[in-house]
């Protein structure tokens, strides 16, 4: 992530400034930003290190909490089938989704780059998706996905084939919440448009020249200038659907036979339903970790097909 | 889609061939995007016996408006409106607030320890929820706000979005220093060139957050699940799910009425707004 260098640190009218004045401006800067440091205390370090404590203990709300070191987390990992369930279908979601999402959005873009008419009215519908929330969406995709009057298998039924039981089937169910997720391209798609137009055309006119088609432009111009972006829309995409809960908690509340458990939904149940508050908190260091960990492999993996412009002009 | 040019005429019909196929992509993508708000207005719009039907009927007949008081009186749904309405127009006012000032103090003043601290609020970006979701919980439970809004509004006061301060430090940074410079010789205090001279050259990027944040607030759910749980306090969004039953028991008539009154806020919000909502994603992408 590129952050804009700070115009103030060499900028010389500085200089004229007096101790004085720059203690006002440090006292009135850090007042300023104590809302968000107390906040980031109370809010996120507090909870943090609570919460560290908490997946030590054996919790019911009720009762003190009761010490019990790390088994939290050795019967997360040795021993609970459960967790490795919504562990999987939770990476399998994210990871073949989000790119099929991110490259649906990157050609919905490409396309509507092409000095179309009605761009702006195509460019809304695109994103609309992406204004209505969770719950709405899994309201109205759990009635398209019925078995037997959902919009879908209707649709299929016409052209005389009988669809599966999209949410009902515990192999059909993960791929109806990728399809699902298709659906919400638009903000990638809204992302990778505004960055298309920052591609300098000379890029395009010299592929002209050279007789490149369409195809070659795509490929050899747009994609590896746009891997900045690429890359930017994979992390926020991945570490957003490996938070997924709305969708399945109101679509199949995890079924069926766990097939749809994600993993912030069993935080969610073990929490919250079985009120195993240690547990549920060692399940979201997990979380938490794994998040981390994935992040770390894409960013460094990104060193290999992210390509910068002013990385070489160096920083 | 495209072959090698091969003389000047055949690259035109090409050229033609190319446009129409971009259309056609752009209509059919379109009509996909659009088809499930289609059905679930045209669903909110029919008789019990009507939404049963095979193949699916898409202009209902009679048009039975009437789902619509029904579904509104069968809940406490204006309750539920209001109390949505409150919670986010209270914690975007507390987000806008707080976080335009605490960008404030990121773009334009220096202090000790500024730099660190903005690596860390942008490692807070990153950082799920959940992790803190369960010792938050206890937190306002111990303070006994379990049933009442402040869960959801005290947060926002505390920057707790960081997201948005980054957003509005990214547009502070863009105004010309020289402003600050002019309104301190004239004796402001920092405080007052923030209040006085950036915040009012910024409406358009404070709009974008707080249009942002206020989709994002009417959308909320896992919050409202965990703070709330005695009905009269609902929103709208915990509320629809009441409506959620079996594909068989449930009304679905009722339920698309429903799910199209709460949309309705963010359709229009969007509609007239587009332009911020547009810019607000694309800063947060290209600048990111």
């Amino acid at each position: 992530m590129r952050t804009d260098a700070a115009p103030s640190l060499a900028a010389p009218w500085r200089k004229r400034r007096t101790t004085h004045y720059r203690r006002a401006e440090a006292i009135t800067g850090v007042l300023m930003a104590s809302p968000w440091i107390i906040g980031f205390l109370v809010f996120v370090v507090g909870p943090m290190i609570y919460s560290l404590y908490l997946s030590m203990t054996r919790w019911d709300l009720f009762t003190p909490p009761r010490w019990i070191g790390l088994e939290n987390y050795q019967q997360l990992l040795f021993n609970d089938p459960t967790f490795f369930q919504s562990l999987k279908i939770t990476t399998i979601y994210a990871f073949v989704g989000v790119p099929l999402q991110v490259a649906l959005g990157l050609v919905l873009a490409t396309l509507l780059n092409q000095k179309i008419r009605f761009l702006s009215f195509f460019r809304s519908v695109y994103y609309l998706p992406s204004v209505i929330g969770g719950i709405s969406v899994a309201i109205m995709f759990r009635w398209i996905f019925g078995t037997q009057f959902g919009l879908i298998n209707s649709a299929l039924r016409v052209i005389g084939i009988e669809g599966p039981s999209w949410l009902g089937d515990p192999n059909w169910v993960i791929v109806s919440f990728i399809l699902m997720s298709l659906w919400g391209s638009g903000s990638s798609m809204l992302i990778n448009l505004g960055a298309l137009q920052n591609i300098p055309t000379e890029l395009y006119e010299a592929a002209d020249v050279d007789g490149a088609g369409t195809l070659a432009k795509f490929f050899r111009i747009t994609i590896p200038m746009m891997t900045p972006v690429i890359f930017f829309n994979m992390v926020i995409g991945i570490i957003h659907a490996l938070q997924e809960f709305v969708l399945p908690f109101v679509m199949t509340g995890g079924g069926p036979a766990d097939a749809s458990l994600f993993l912030v939904l069993y935080l969610y149940r073990n929490a919250f339903q079985f009120f195993q508050m240690g547990y549920a908190s060692a399940i979201a260091w997990l979380l938490f970790f794994y998040i981390l960990v994935l992040t770390l492999l894409i960013v460094r993996s990104s060193r290999a097909w992210v390509y910068y412009e002013g990385a070489i002009r160096g920083r | 889609m495209t072959t090698l040019p091969a003389n000047r005429s055949f690259n035109q019909s090409s050229g033609q061939l190319k446009q129409f196929l971009i259309y056609a992509v752009l209509i059919t993508g379109a009509v996909v995007v659009a088809i499930p708000f289609a059905w679930t207005l045209s669903t909110s719009l029919k008789t019990p016996q009507q939404v049963f039907t095979f193949p699916p009927v898409w202009i209902p007949d009679p048009i039975a408006w009437w789902n619509y008081p029904e579904a509104l009186s069968s809940q406490p749904f204006g309750r539920w409106f209001l109390n949505s309405l409150v919670i986010v127009l209270v914690s975007t006012f507390g987000t806008v607030a707080s976080c335009s000032m605490v960008a404030f103090a990121f773009a334009r003043l220096r202090w000790p320890g500024r730099d660190l601290c903005f690596l860390i609020l942008l490692g807070t970006m990153m950082l799920p929820d959940q992790v803190t979701i369960i010792p938050t919980f206890i937190l306002f439970r111990e303070l006994g706000w379990v049933n009442t809004f402040l869960p959801l509004i005290v947060p926002a006061f505390f920057a707790r979005n960081a997201f948005y301060v980054f957003l509005l430090r990214q547009f502070f940074m863009t105004i010309p220093l020289e402003m600050d410079d002019a309104a301190r010789l004239d004796g402001a205090s920092h405080f007052q060139v923030y209040l006085h001279i950036i915040l009012p050259m910024s409406k358009p990027a404070l709009a974008v957050a707080a249009l942002m944040f206020a989709q994002f607030k009417w959308n909320e759910f896992l919050g409202p699940l965990i703070f709330l749980n005695r009905s009269e306090l609902y929103t709208v969004a915990l509320g629809l799910r009441t409506f959620v039953g079996q594909e068989y028991g449930t009304d679905w008539h009722l339920m698309m009425a429903a799910n199209i009154v709460f949309m309705i806020p963010l359709i229009l919000i969007f509609f007239f707004a587009q332009k911020y909502f547009i810019q607000g994603v694309v800063i947060s992408g290209v600048k990111g």
